[in-house]
Order: structure tokens, then sequence, then C-alpha cells
């Protein structure tokens, strides 16, 4: 995992941001409609799980139920029925992962924006800072962390948020670089220019669209570090996610019980969100920051064609 | 050929003995063991000056130090020694808040003009923003500006150009953009670092008449180019540099017709003509431009000179006026001519 | 029969949104052994991939029509297939920018070795023994066969593509741009380099560039392309001295020479899509001469002189006379 994100690091060709560009660009992509679209539902369900899944715990049946034609998905070590506490839990999901990658993406940017923009010894400082956050192993400092500060929602967005932003950093930092080298920043500048207004007016809107697509995939990373930190019971324990539910059908002993509905549903929604996020934060990192194609390196295979008719 | 026209007017611009070396990194073991620090002598004491409705052409190979002293003379880089006068008032040390009102009265055009202008501002947030920047003037002033701007610039009609987008333009176009945005604060010099070299050849000439014509409106205009060609039709004056200094400079023409210094002259017989009938023969002369960290004693282009003798290897020599010159103000540093 | 000899050669390349961009439309040329012929373009009017088909070298979505004979063989007859055999060894090109290409980290007699080995020219100590002589032969001395790209210098390393290029004694170069990142002083040394190379080997050389000067000064004929088509072909003096096609008067005169007195004019408007089939002279928008058959008959490559042809109706009486 850590690797693909290694490998989003420089831009190797970065992409003009110009108006019509994300639409035409971007937003056509077949991978991300399909992402979007799964993902607007889940908000949506996300959303609107008060209203549809109002008293998740409520026991609607015996424990470890299965799936019947009333409850789709069984019930749970509790008797609460499953797709109730899927909606509910998904709201705490997609709230950390949205709000741990925002952090993330916040620290992040902010750090890349400064020393790519600024470079010297800010640069080295901070990017030296940058390493040693990289080296300390992450799991292992979400336990200590999640351990040490208490296991509130609020706590757990921030582990995640401060655990995740140094791949954000040097992505941003890259693009701030090449985008400051840009003739018409130091065209800006010659005019006599301010550093806010060269931040905010040039480099900022070519960065933004990167910054977003790599937020989208912290989006994936934080749901998924939300789950196995609630798995391994260091979560809050009057929330519903989905990780709890992973959690309370080993603590309720769902696998002696061979309830499969109980272990696998929250499961695989935390992959569909997570490969929802990847579809539209790869594509929207592939549309921005195109990878040198090796197409033309291909075997030779130009068509051909016979002469058209010359006009008499 | 250029027009005899508006030139001297009163002085604008004075540089001089302009110096700016940027220091080469050691590395590690020669920071630790202090080793000396080598440096690249990009200006090495360049003297010029730049009237009022004149165009000087910089010409030179790569290397020569040519932008690094109009970027100097900008004070967009620190020169480490010599004088730059505008207006009769030092600006080698003033300091940045001064340098600002100082932007306003001096601008630049870059070479390539598809990246000078920013692709997300339309065209007339392009030529505003200076304006903006120096927070000059109403919006209806602003316009004002722009419209006049984009005019002078050979945009017309302006209406026209205001709302698109540079993608939506040719690099003809996208050029004189970038030279409106640099007219609408109405400066008095502008430097021009290869203004039209990215350019089509079909599409050359008319960005370069827009520079000639400013002329005529008092504007003082520094281009720099390695195309003599382009110098010889458009400027006024010119000064060949060599490895960070200027090795002749006078009157176009007389440069051109009557070159004395032999660097000059084998750089002359070179450029290619459109006559297939002329038949210059050309001074190739051998080997390339040594790297301007390590410069040759005495006289700099002595190892490559044809017509080098002893004593050049020794002295230094300074511009003065050479014997077979037509015109006061053409001056060689050659010990020979 | 020439060596080379181009017969109505179109190229197009397939759009993403399913158009097609028809990038060279039916040209025609021939060059002799030894010869140097120019092929004088700006930006857009398709030189380049008209030499590329020449090489076989097109990307995927490219379809190529029209004959290309070499040493009378076409190939082009069966695509990739029969374009194959002949590249490096009968053919070869310098690419633009080629002097940026190298791998940095192999030598560059590694590199220039390469292609003798692709292409079973030769191989081992004997290929090297060639890379140091094609060294000596484009004025690098040849012990730097063992250092890398990065110690050479621009003119140099340009010299090395050069090198590379006539690695497997190809009868025919091909040059794309080979000057323009260049010194003038470099330049001269490479067009000279070039000249010797022609008259000394019998090499003829096509000499792709947006340079009119250049080609005015090395070669001894050239073709004007515009918008796919040729406009004008002959000896370079006629093409200065006589021209009958006004873009190539145009371009002339759109040049700065250093001993010229007339003004310097830019063309007015810009070149034409070439996404959808043009209707009448592509040139008609910006010609200062254009009549009444312009806009909507295309003029054919009419002969004005001998070895001179010229794609104007202003050249073709029956037309003027009908008008």
């Amino acid at each position: 995992m850590s690797a693909a994100i290694e490998a989003a690091d420089a831009p190797e060709n970065p992409v003009e941001v110009r108006p019509g560009l994300i639409r035409a660009k971007v937003l056509r992509q077949p991978q991300t409609i399909v992402g979007l679209t799964v993902l607007a539902l889940f908000i949506l369900v996300a959303v609107l799980s008060p209203v549809l899944a109002p008293d998740p715990r409520e026991q609607v049946g015996p424990v470890f139920d299965p799936p019947s034609r009333d409850y789709v998905l069984g019930t749970d070590g509790g008797g609460a029925d499953m797709v109730s506490l899927l909606i509910a839990g998904a709201r705490v999901s997609l709230i950390v992962g949205f709000a741990a990658a925002v952090v993330s993406a916040f620290i992040g940017g902010a750090i890349g924006l400064l020393s790519g923009f600024f470079g010297g010894k800010l640069d080295t400082i901070l990017m030296r800072f940058t390493d040693y956050v990289i080296v300390i192993p992450d799991v292992p400092l979400m336990i200590v962390a999640a351990a040490l500060f208490g296991r509130s929602l609020t706590n757990i967005i921030l582990i995640i948020g401060v655990i995740y932003w140094t791949t954000t950093a040097r992505l941003v930092r890259a693009q701030v670089k090449s985008v400051r080298e840009r003739v018409y920043v130091k065209r800006a500048r010659s005019l006599g220019a301010g550093n806010v207004r060269l931040i905010g007016k040039h480099v900022l809107p070519q960065v933004a669209p990167l910054l977003i697509a790599n937020t989208v995939l912290l989006i994936a990373y934080a749901i998924f570090a939300e789950t196995f930190i609630t798995f391994l019971g260091l979560g809050d324990p009057s929330l519903i996610s989905w990780g709890r539910l992973i959690e309370n059908a080993f603590t309720d002993d769902a696998l002696l019980n061979e309830a499969w509905w109980a272990i696998i549903p929250p499961g695989v929604c935390v992959a569909i969100v997570v490969l929802a996020c990847t579809m539209v934060g790869q594509s929207m990192e592939d549309s921005l920051n195109p990878r040198l194609s090796t197409g033309h390196l291909s075997v030779r295979r130009f068509g051909l064609r016979p002469v058209p008719k010359r006009e008499p | 050929m250029s027009e005899a026209g508006s030139v001297n007017g009163a002085p604008l611009l004075e540089v001089e003995n302009l110096v700016v070396r940027y220091p080469l990194p050691r590395g590690l073991i020669g920071t630790l063991r202090r080793w000396p620090r080598a440096h690249v002598h990009a200006v090495e004491g360049v003297s010029f000056s730049l009237r009022q409705g004149e165009m000087l052409a910089l010409v030179g190979e790569s290397g020569c130090g040519k932008t690094t002293t109009a970027q100097t003379v900008l004070r967009l880089l620190e020169p480490d020694d010599g004088r730059i006068r505008f207006r009769g008032e030092d600006i080698s040390r003033l300091p940045p808040r001064r340098l600002r009102s100082l932007r306003r009265r001096m601008q630049i055009i870059y070479q390539d003009p598809y990246e000078s202008l920013d692709p997300r501002f339309r065209v007339r947030d392009t030529v505003e923003e200076p304006l903006v920047i120096h927070g000059l003037g109403s919006k209806v002033e602003r316009r004002a500006d722009v419209l006049r701007a984009l005019e002078q610039a050979g945009l017309t009609p302006p209406d026209l150009f205001l709302d698109r987008y540079p993608h939506q333009l040719s690099g003809g176009q996208r050029q004189r953009v970038a030279i409106a945005a640099s007219l609408v604060l109405d400066p008095d010099v502008l430097v021009a670092d290869e203004p039209v070299s990215m350019l089509d050849v079909s599409v050359r000439a008319g960005v370069l008449a827009i520079l000639s014509e400013l002329r005529g409106q008092g504007l003082g205009i520094l281009m720099i180019t390695h195309d003599l060609s382009t110098a010889a039709r458009f400027a006024d004056r010119i000064a060949v540099m060599y490895l960070g200094r200027i090795v002749e400079e006078g009157p176009a023409d007389e440069i051109i017709q009557n070159a004395q210094h032999p660097y000059t002259r084998a750089l002359l017989s070179v450029v290619p003509q459109r006559d297939p009938r002329a038949r210059s023969t050309p001074q190739i002369l051998r080997g390339e431009t040594p790297n301007s960290v390590r410069i040759p004693p005495g006289c700099r282009f002595h190892p490559r000179c044809p017509m080098a003798i002893e004593e050049c290897k020794a002295v230094d020599p300074q511009l003065a006026r050479p014997k077979a010159a037509t015109s006061d103000s053409h001056l060689a540093a050659c010990i020979r001519v | 029969m020439s060596l080379l000899t181009v017969s109505d050669l179109h190229v197009w390349f397939g759009l993403p949104n399913g158009g097609e961009l028809h990038a060279v439309r039916g040209i025609d040329f021939s060059v002799e052994p030894g010869e140097r012929f120019g092929l004088v373009g700006e930006s857009g009017c398709g030189k380049t991939s008209a030499i590329l088909a020449l090489m076989g070298l097109l990307p995927p979505n490219a379809i190529v029509a029209g004959e290309v004979l070499l040493d009378r063989e076409n190939i082009l007859a069966r695509g990739e297939e029969s374009a194959e055999p002949h590249r490096w060894r009968d053919i070869a090109m310098v690419f633009q920018g080629a002097m940026n290409a190298f791998n940095p980290v192999q030598t560059i007699g590694a590199q220039i070795v390469e292609p003798m080995e692709l292409h079973d020219f030769a191989e081992g100590s004997a290929a090297l023994r060639r890379a140091q002589e094609l060294l000596e032969l484009v004025g690098i001395p040849g012990d730097r066969v063992s250092r890398y790209p990065h110690e050479f210098s621009g003119g140099m390393r340009q010299r090395a593509a050069i090198a590379m290029a006539l690695a497997c004694k190809p009868k025919v170069l091909l040059a794309d741009e080979p000057t323009t990142a260049l010194d003038v002083m470099v330049q001269a040394q490479i067009l000279e380099l070039l000249t010797n190379l022609a008259n000394d080997f019998g090499l003829a050389l096509v000499l792709v560039t947006h340079d009119l000067p250049v080609v005015a000064q090395v070669c001894e004929r050239a073709a004007v392309m515009y918008a796919g088509i040729v406009a004008e072909l002959g000896s370079v003096d006629r093409l200065f001295h006589d021209p009958r096609h006004p873009y190539t008067r145009l371009l002339f005169a759109a040049t700065p020479d250093l001993y010229g007195a007339d003004e310097v004019a830019s063309i007015p408007g810009a070149p034409p899509r070439l996404d959808r089939e043009p209707v009448g002279c592509p040139f008609e928008p910006r010609c200062d001469r254009a009549f009444s058959p312009c806009p909507t008959v295309t003029p054919r490559l009419l002969e004005v002189e001998a070895g001179h042809v010229a794609a104007c109706h202003l050249n073709d009486p029956a037309v003027k006379a009908a008008s």
C-alpha cells in the first residue's frame, strides 16, 4: 500500500491546469464516473442514516439470525438488524475518513507549499522533519497514540490525519517547485507581485487539483485505518462504525456461530468505498499527472491506406 | 537596417562595470576540506547605456552572460559589483521596498510565449494584473488602460481578445499579450529576452515591429538575442558579448558592415544569409566557447582567435575606438584593432 | 533513377475524438546520391511527419499512403514489414533534439555500437573500432568513445548523434532541425560536417528545418511545405531569385537578413486546420496575390521551368485566362 503512495511522489509530466480541463479530461473518464457514483450513494446513505436506521441497535430478532426476507443480512451478536447497523456505521466511517483526509491534506499541503515555494533552509528543515515522520511505522504509532490519548472520535481523526500527510507534502512540494519556475510566475514576480499573491493566484490554483486527487486517495486510507483501529478495540465504544461491527462480530464469536453475515458485509462495505475512492483519486491523478506513456515504444505499427484519388 | 528615428534621447539606463558571479557548490568533501570556492563568472565587467527611444541589442552565444546581464539590470538578480543607474538614480543596492516602484518603470518580456501567461487567467486578467498589484486606478480606469495596452501591442480589436484564454491564442498573439501586460504600467525600459525565437518566422516580424514602434513612444528597449540578423534589422545599437564581457559595440549598421573585433567578424561570417548566391567566406572557429568558470588569462578570446599574438595572452583589452571605425561610438576590445 | 523518390505521400493521424488529422497531403520529391536537399516549412506544415514516414517511425495512430522508393524498392509497400529491413541500414535519421536523447548511463561508444549490433552490421570489438572511426569522422577524438554523454558539450553530442545515425553506413541521412538549439558558430560547424559527409561519401542528405537561410546556404534543392503540401520545389537559387509561390516569396521576405535592405514583413493570419479537408488553395486566406479561382480550386503542382515546380494558379495560364 505504501509503495503505491511513494510512487505518487514527483509529477513527471504535470499538466497545466486551465479552465475546462477538469471537465474535459478528468470527469469524462469512466473510472471517475463510476467511482463518484458509488461514493455519492454511500454519502447519501450516511447523510440519511438517522432516517433510514433510527435505532440500529434495536433488537429485532434472535442473536446471529441468518439472512431472511425481513432482514436481508440477518442479525448480529445482539440481535440487531445488520443492514441498519451498516447504514449507521457508514456515517462514522465516512466522517472519519473524510475528516482525517482533510486534516492530512491540510498539514501536508501547507508543509509542501511552504517547502516548495520558499526552498532553502526552510525546505531542508521541513523535508528532514517529513522524512523522520515517514520513517515511523504507521500502525504501531496509531496503536500507541490511540491507547495513550483516548478513544474519542476527534482523537481518532487527528491520529490518522497526523500520520498520513507525508506523501501529500512531498507531492505538493514537487508540484509547487515546478510551478514556481514557470515563466508566468516569474513574470508576476518581476511585476512586483508579493508572495501572497503569487501563491494565492498563480501557484495554488495549479496545485489544487492534484491536491484534491491526492486527498481522495487519502480518504481511502483513512477509512481503512479507522476500520482496523476500531477493530483492534481502540475506537470509541459508543459509536457504530464498520470497524466496530467487525470487532463486535469477533468478540461475540460470530465465527463459532458461522455467522458470516455479521463479519463479511462490513468488510465488503469498506472495500467498496476504498475502491471507489481509489478509482476517482487515481484517475484524477493520472489525468493531471500523466506518467510517461510507453505506447510509442511498442512494435512499430502504422496503418496503410491506398492513395486517395486526386481531384480531376 | 534600423530607422534613424528618435534615438539619442536622455540616458535611461547606465550600467558600469557590472559583475555577477554564481558560486558553485563544493559538495561535502569540498566544504570540509575548505577548498576554494569556484565561481561561474557570468558577467565580468559590463558597461553600457540605453537611451530613450533606442533599441540596444545584446548579442552573443549561449553562456556569454547576456541574459544574466538583463536580469541583473532589472534587479531580478543581485550584482556582485558595479553600478546600475536608472534615470540617474543608483539602483544597484536598492532595498526590496524601493524596488517595487522600480518594477513599474522597467519591464521584461520572456522568450517562451507558451509559458508566459497563466493558463487560468483570461487575457484581460493578465494584462490588468500589473495594475492590480500596484493598486492603480479604479476598475473603469483599469479597463481603459488594458484596452489601450492591447491596441499598442497590436491586438485589434482589443475587445475581441479580452475574454480569451491563452490556449485559445497562437504563439504570436500570446507574446503580444505579454507585451501588452508590460506596457500597461507605462514603463520607461523594456527588456525583451529572445522575444521571437520561439515563434514561427512568418510571425516574428510583426512582434518585432511592435517593439520597434515603441521606441517612437520614448521607450528604451534592451533586446537579448542570439540572432544577429534580427539585431541587424531592428536594433539601433548592437553590443556583442563573449564570456561575460562586451567585446564590441556600436551603431547597428556600423557593426554589421564594419565589424572590427575578430569574434564579431567570425560570427558575422557564419550567419547564413537568405540569398543562396551570397557566399561569404565563413570563418568557422574551432572548438566551443570555454565554460565561464575558468576564463583564459589575458584576452578571453585569444585561444580561439585567428589574429592572436603573444601579447594577447597577457593583456586583457579594454573597449576602445578601433582605428578603422567610422563612428565615434564604435568600440572594440582588441589590441590589434 | 534517383536514390530516394517519394511519390504522393500522405500521412493521417487518428484523433481521440474520432476524426483524422491529414498532416501530409500528397507530397513528391526525389533526392540523388550526394545531394543536399532541404525540406523547409514552419511549425505544423508536416515536414517532420513526412520524414518520420520515410523511416516508418510513425505512432500506431498514424496511417500512411503513397510510395517511398529507396533504390527502387518501395519501403512502405507492406508497412513495418517492408520498412524495418532498411531502417538505419539504408536510411537513417538524426532526430530533433537528438543531442539530449542520449542514455545518460551508457557510454557514447556503447550507444553508437547499439544500432550496429541490432541491425547485424558489426559486433564486439569490430563494432567498437568502427564507433571510434565514426567519432573521428564527425570531428570528435576517438578516445572519447568510452566517455559518458554528460562529458560532452551540446555541439559534440549533436556530432555523436550524427555518428550514431551513420553507424550502419546508410545511403540517405534525414536530419530534423539538426542545428536549431545550437549557437551559430556550432551550427556552422555541424552544417560544414553534414556538407562534407554528403560530398565525401555520396550520402544523400535531407535537411528538415524552418530556418530558410540555413537551407539557402547548405542545400542545393529544396521543397517549401505549407499545410501538408509542397508549395514550391526547385533549386535554392531559383526559390530565392524567382519564387513562383507567394508563400515562398513572403517567407523569404519575413526572414531578416544581415545585409538586406528591405522591410521585414510578417505574413498575416495562420495556417489552416488540418483536421478538415481544405477547399481551394490552403494559402489563399493569407495570400497577397489571391484571385478568383483560389478559394475554390485547389492548385496543382505545375512545372514553371526545368526542375522547378509550384502549386499556384498564378503559374497557370489556362486558369488565369478563364478568370
